[in-house]
């Protein structure tokens, strides 16, 4: 079993800290892993990717193969897009926050851009944001939109729990809860989208 | 022992406060960076009484640690590729000098440019300095590496270069850690004329490294970086260097059927070469970087060998390898998702709302409205990108302190006033030593030189600057009445527009100096203060 994930979004959205609760639930469950990170210069407002790879066999390449990801996962729907020539046609899923970031003049019609995601064979197009409000905890809609695609990781749930309670622990119990029903919330919102 | 999870970047760091560095030097440069960051935050190194300190250059950086490994102790230096450029000098007479403590050149290059002017490739420059070189191919080989390359320093008395390549740098995996060294007691060496590079000496030094030199091919052969892994299929012999053995292997999960020579230490092995060579139809040559295996093989005329790699474009002469582009090598299948549909467009990386530099660019381009295009030299950090939309601003970017001297070339060719953008760190780092070329030559240049107290590109490093920047332009000889601190501000737009326009018009150096903070590293000063005031 493996999951190459591409980590998609704009330079401070903080892709690498949902990168960092898979990568510490793959780590807990014994999987390798092996994560590109982008940074320095494309961190100024820029595109940003990152290459996470985890599997139970020991992995070679830092970099995901063209057409071989399992996943994009991008907090930024836009940005989802921009990764497809990686992602596995047939069995790939695209799993995208909604909520554009608009920085630059021409960012495309929203309703276009979401067009595009519904054309992919497996995706996943969630509010992230407005559900994390309805938490009342809006910083958590990264975690919200990471469990809506936990179905598709390959990894049970308690991995993910408690990567959260390894990542938010020192900053309290309460931080702790707040993150889990996020991830749930998200888990739940995917339902909908079980094959 | 327990794995941690680290950068390639953060491997070679951990893996020298393990094998008893002393001290660090390096001035920040995507994608070396992370290192010296690493052991400065390093709780364990900061108890051992490690040093970790930025310099003001690469070259500075270099001299340090020649200096440490003088008196000793084992000493790392860090930098990106074009650093080692400014650090050629003290770089390639430490091989003569050779070292006392073991003392590691690290070099990060940058194939595909992710964030550099150029591809350059630092094997070349440890050719050049014949000592040898270290390359992983993984975090934990990176972490291994640095223990092996200061007992191969310390055995042979050189400096070893330790070749690294982004995508190691900035991947991260998990490195099991080995015992940890205690710190050399410190020692002078043994003949106190050997660092006196005068000829008399120098040509003794210099016998001496290149007698050493079967010694490092011998090394190189027994070692366990350099791997002949046999295949059945002599048609091809592939021999992959550094990363590329990865992405040899990430398309042969299940073994590759040719031999393979896995490639991590150099000068090459001569015997595991001619192996090679000798019982293969061709050879493949995968290595990041530019073709240096490949050239050292096919020779100047190519006649005799059958050797493919990126001279025959096999593989492609630009970028870096990935595994797709090492299929393609191979005649494998290759795989490809959908194309990025038209909609999308790109998203430059831009300057920070509130950034300094905006008000700073907005202010000289009103200045310079009465002018032609064509008149800004800049230099290297954040307000490279005021070459982007909505600015666009400067005229040139080319490297670390040539905004100052180019524009006095482009005066001392009548192009006046000719304006330089450089900012505080980089000033320091090498703008400095132009600056009183211009005021020698009392050149009709206006030197913008805008100072976030800060080394911002890279993240918020320290500024070797740090409040000094008006001081020193007095040091250098600037007259006082042309140097100017400003504040850049909207609500100052017009004050500092005006105070610019009029240092244009001056027919000798001026200065004008924007002084405000970084917005990433005041908003990160205020969390902290406000995270210590909550404890």
């Amino acid at each position: 079993m493996k999951r190459d994930i591409i980590l998609a979004g704009v330079g401070g959205q903080g892709i690498l800290s949902t990168a960092a609760i898979i990568g510490l639930a793959a780590i807990e469950k014994g999987w390798y892993l092996k994560q590109a990170e982008v940074h320095g210069m494309s961190q100024r407002g820029g595109d940003v990717q990152s290459h996470l790879r985890i599997s139970e066999d020991p992995i070679y390449s830092d970099l995901i193969p063209f057409g071989q990801a399992d996943m994009i996962l991008s907090v930024e729907p836009m940005e989802s897009l921009r990764y497809l020539p990686y992602l596995n046609n047939e069995t790939g899923w695209l799993v995208t926050n909604d909520k554009p970031f608009i920085n630059i003049p021409n960012y495309p019609e929203q309703e276009t851009v979401y067009n595009e995601i519904r054309k992919v064979k497996n995706h996943i197009l969630i509010n992230a944001e407005d559900i994390a409000k309805d938490l009342q905890s809006p910083k958590s809609a990264n975690v919200v939109m990471l469990g809506s695609a936990v179905a598709q990781l390959g990894i049970e749930k308690q991995y993910f729990e408690n990567a959260i309670k390894g990542l938010f622990g020192r900053k309290g119990e309460e931080v702790v809860n707040v993150n889990i029903t996020a991830l749930e919330a998200g888990i739940k919102f995917a339902e909908q989208y079980k094959v | 022992m327990q794995k941690l999870l680290l950068l390639g970047d953060e491997a070679i760091a951990q893996g020298a406060i393990d094998a008893g560095i002393s001290g660090i030097y390096a001035y920040p440069g995507t994608p070396s960076t992370e290192i010296t960051e690493y052991v400065h935050a390093s709780k364990e190194a900061s108890e051992k009484g490690v040093i970790a300190s930025w310099a003001a250059n690469e070259k500075t950086a270099m001299e340090a640690a020649i200096g440490m490994s003088y008196a000793g102790k084992r000493t790392m230096v860090c930098m990106k590729h074009v650093g080692l450029n400014v650090a050629a000098d003290p770089f390639i007479n430490a091989a003569i000098t050779g070292a006392n403590g073991g003392m590691i050149v690290v070099a990060a290059d940058d194939p595909s440019m992710h964030s550099s002017q150029n591809e350059q490739d630092s094997r070349f420059y440890g050719k050049f300095a014949l000592i040898p070189i270290l390359e992983p191919s993984s975090q934990q080989e990176a972490y291994d590496m640095v223990h092996y390359g200061f007992e191969l320093s310390e055995k042979f008395k050189v400096p070893v270069l330790l070749r690294i390549t982004t995508r190691l740098a900035h991947s991260r995996s998990g490195v099991a850690r080995s015992a940890s060294k205690e710190q050399n007691e410190g020692s002078l060496p043994s003949d106190l004329r050997q660092f006196v590079l005068l000829p008399a000496i120098a040509r003794k030094r210099y016998q001496g490294l290149l007698d050493t030199q079967p010694a490092f091919r011998e090394e190189s052969s027994k070692t366990k970086y350099n791997e002949y892994i046999d295949g059945n299929d002599k048609s091809l012999g592939i021999i992959a260097c550094g990363l590329a053995y990865n992405y040899l292997m990430e398309n042969y999960r299940n073994g590759c059927p040719y031999p393979v020579l896995k490639i991590g230490q150099y000068p090459l092995p001569t015997d595991m070469v001619e192996k090679m060579v000798d019982s293969v139809d061709r050879t493949l040559v995968l290595e990041d970087g530019y073709p240096m295996v490949e050239e050292l093989l096919t020779g100047l005329l190519g006649r005799g060998l059958k050797i493919s790699g990126r001279f025959d474009n096999t593989v492609p002469y630009a970028g870096e390898l990935n595994p797709n582009v090492v299929a393609r090598a191979l005649g494998l299948e290759d795989t490809y998702g959908t194309d990025a549909p038209n909609l999308i467009v790109g998203r430059p990386p831009s300057m920070c709302p509130g950034c300094p530099h905006v008000d700073s660019y907005k202010d000289l381009l009103e200045a310079l409205e009465p002018y032609s295009n064509g008149r800004v030299f800049s230099d290297i950090g954040c307000y490279t990108l005021g070459a982007l939309p909505p600015f666009e601003a400067i005229n040139s970017c080319v490297d670390m302190g040539a905004s100052i001297t180019m524009a006095k070339g482009a005066a001392d060719a009548g192009l006046v006033p000719a304006v330089a953008v450089i900012g505080d760190s980089t000033f320091t780092h090498s703008g400095m030593t132009g600056l009183l070329d211009a005021v020698n030559a009392n050149s009709p240049i206006t030197v913008m030189i805008l100072d976030n107290s800060t080394t911002g590109m890279t993240g918020g490093q320290p500024s070797a600057a740090f409040s000094k920047v008006e001081e020193i332009c007095l040091g250098i000889g600037v007259e006082k009445e042309h140097i100017h601190v400003l504040k850049p501000l909207k609500k100052n737009h017009e004050e500092n527009t005006a105070i610019i326009k009029k240092e244009l018009e001056y027919q000798g150096v001026s200065v004008i100096i924007p002084t405000r903070e970084c917005v990433v590293t005041l908003n990160r000063r205020m969390q902290a203060k406000f995270k210590n005031k909550k404890k």
